[in-house]
């Protein structure tokens, strides 16, 4: 059980988030929409535990993975090593299968400047579920990619899910992908920034013809 | 002497540049002491040798030269451990750095010679006011530039690093010092030539052995040749802890770039 209360964050005399408060159940997911700047990124990074200077409460698992806007690999490591340094538990058997399911089993031995920027985003995301983790977290992890690059990504993401099933945030400030990935969706607006109203069923994504038109 | 140079230069390999520029300043050295045609002012290259074997034999540069080295890998370890950790810390929390940076610049700007004159003057003549005096004239460096190292760690990989959950010692050996390296290199480097250098004052001025030590004994004997001999001796030591250890260590280090 995942649950977010955040009262008040602010950075020095500039208060960014307000009220917010939602709980997520086990292998459920869902998306927070909201313009650029408006503080999805700072709520991420209380989730996650990043930033602890804020008045509330947030409840999180221990085991949590994390795809970050940009790959934020460890570039004097190996491919290999950036999966095993980071999950102390897991074998190099275990770290090459996370490997291939990605498709960058060959890869395993090079360092990431050697990979290419679609392979680095993937070495990233099989590193967020090498460790099985029970929260997911995804900042706006498609974003500055090509519309190919990012539909493979996120058809791989959305695999990915499927199998290691944990519970999921996904902030983006695409519809659609948070259509496509999430059941139910939370819009941050206003400044300082808090939840729009009260979340919504998203329906039945096996048809997604119908949700054109909404922005 | 028949050195043609190759015609491409940016091919010539590393080794044969380094032979070629090493030969070059040999021949400047018999250029000048052909030019000054006294062996008491400038000795040939050749004319070493000779006082070179009879050192050797005696054992007493073997002595001299390990004294030496001892005090510089005590001296390097203490300053570069102590600096290191200090411009972390510094480079970390601004508070701090704050409240030391004035020591910096004091220390940074207080000639090496005063602060061996004191430490010998407050510590007495012995190998703790010398070692001391050395590490305190490199720690300033070292800091200085640690702490440059410090403030540019990336943020980013800090919060991965935290989401992660790794552990304090397995992110200062794999996301923080790494991303140090080049800065910890760097200090080594200019560490190393600035300590042996201090070094050899720290025993000029009150020590009874070591390079330092006998080279002030020649220089009040007017033996440039001894001097000379004991000064190339430890340059000759310094270049292959250069060659050796240094310049392997850091491309090992930098592989990861060159991949």
């Amino acid at each position: 059980m995942i649950r977010v209360e955040v009262a008040r964050k602010t950075f020095g005399s500039t208060e960014v988030l307000r009220d917010i408060g939602f709980s997520l159940g086990r292998s459920e997911c869902i998306a927070i929409l909201g313009a650029s700047g408006i503080g999805k990124s700072t709520l991420l990074r209380l989730i996650t535990g990043i930033d602890r200077d804020f008045e509330g409460k947030i409840t999180t698992p221990p085991r949590m993975g994390m795809v970050f806007q940009e790959p934020t690999l460890l570039p004097w490591r190996s491919v290999l090593q950036n999966l095993t340094l980071l999950h102390p538990g897991l074998c190099d058997a275990a770290a090459l299968a996370a490997l291939d399911r990605v498709g960058l089993a060959d890869k395993a031995r090079a360092f990431p400047r050697q990979l290419s920027l679609g392979q680095q985003r993937r070495l990233a995301l099989a590193r967020a579920f090498a460790g099985k983790p029970e929260l997911l977290v995804l900042d706006e992890p498609f974003v500055s990619l090509d519309a190919d690059t990012a539909e493979d990504m996120l058809a791989l993401t959305e695999a990915l899910i499927a199998e290691t099933r944990p519970a999921t945030i996904l902030v983006t400030h695409s519809e659609a992908e948070a259509k496509r990935l999430a059941g139910r969706i939370l819009r941050l607006v206003g400044r300082p920034a808090t939840l729009a109203c009260a979340p919504q069923p998203v329906p039945d994504r096996s048809k997604p013809g119908r949700h054109k038109g909404v922005a | 002497m028949g050195c043609s140079l190759p015609p491409n230069k940016a091919q010539t390999p590393a080794a044969v540049v380094r032979a070629l520029s090493l030969g070059l300043l040999l021949l400047v050295w018999v250029g000048a002491a052909i030019l000054t045609a006294d062996a008491s002012v400038l000795p040939a290259p050749w004319a070493l040798a000779e006082p070179f074997g009879r050192e050797m034999a005696s054992g007493a540069l073997p002595f001299h030269l390990g004294m030496t080295l001892w005090r510089v890998v005590w001296a390097f370890a203490l300053a570069m451990s102590i600096g290191m950790a200090l411009g972390l810390a510094m480079g970390r929390y601004p508070g701090l750095d704050r409240w030391l940076d004035p020591w910096l610049v004091v220390f940074l700007n207080l000639p090496a010679l005063v602060l061996i004159v004191l430490c010998y003057l407050w510590i007495g003549l012995n190998e703790t006011a010398a070692i001391t005096a050395v590490v305190l004239n490199k720690i300033p460096n070292v800091t200085t530039l640690l702490r440059e190292g410090a403030r540019a760690l990336s943020p980013d990989l800090a919060a991965m690093a935290r989401v992660y959950r790794m552990g304090r010692l397995a992110r200062l050996r794999h996301v923080v010092l790494p991303q140090l390296a080049p800065f910890i290199t760097g200090a080594a480097r200019s560490g190393i030539a600035v300590i042996w250098k201090i070094v050899l004052v720290v025993e000029f001025l009150g020590r009874s052995n070591g390079i330092g030590f006998q080279i002030h004994l020649y220089f009040q004997l007017y033996n440039v040749g001894m001097v000379l001999v004991y000064a190339l001796s430890f340059i000759v030591v310094m270049l292959v802890v250069e060659w050796l250890l240094l310049q392997p260590a850091e491309a090992r280090v930098r592989r990861w770039r060159l991949a």
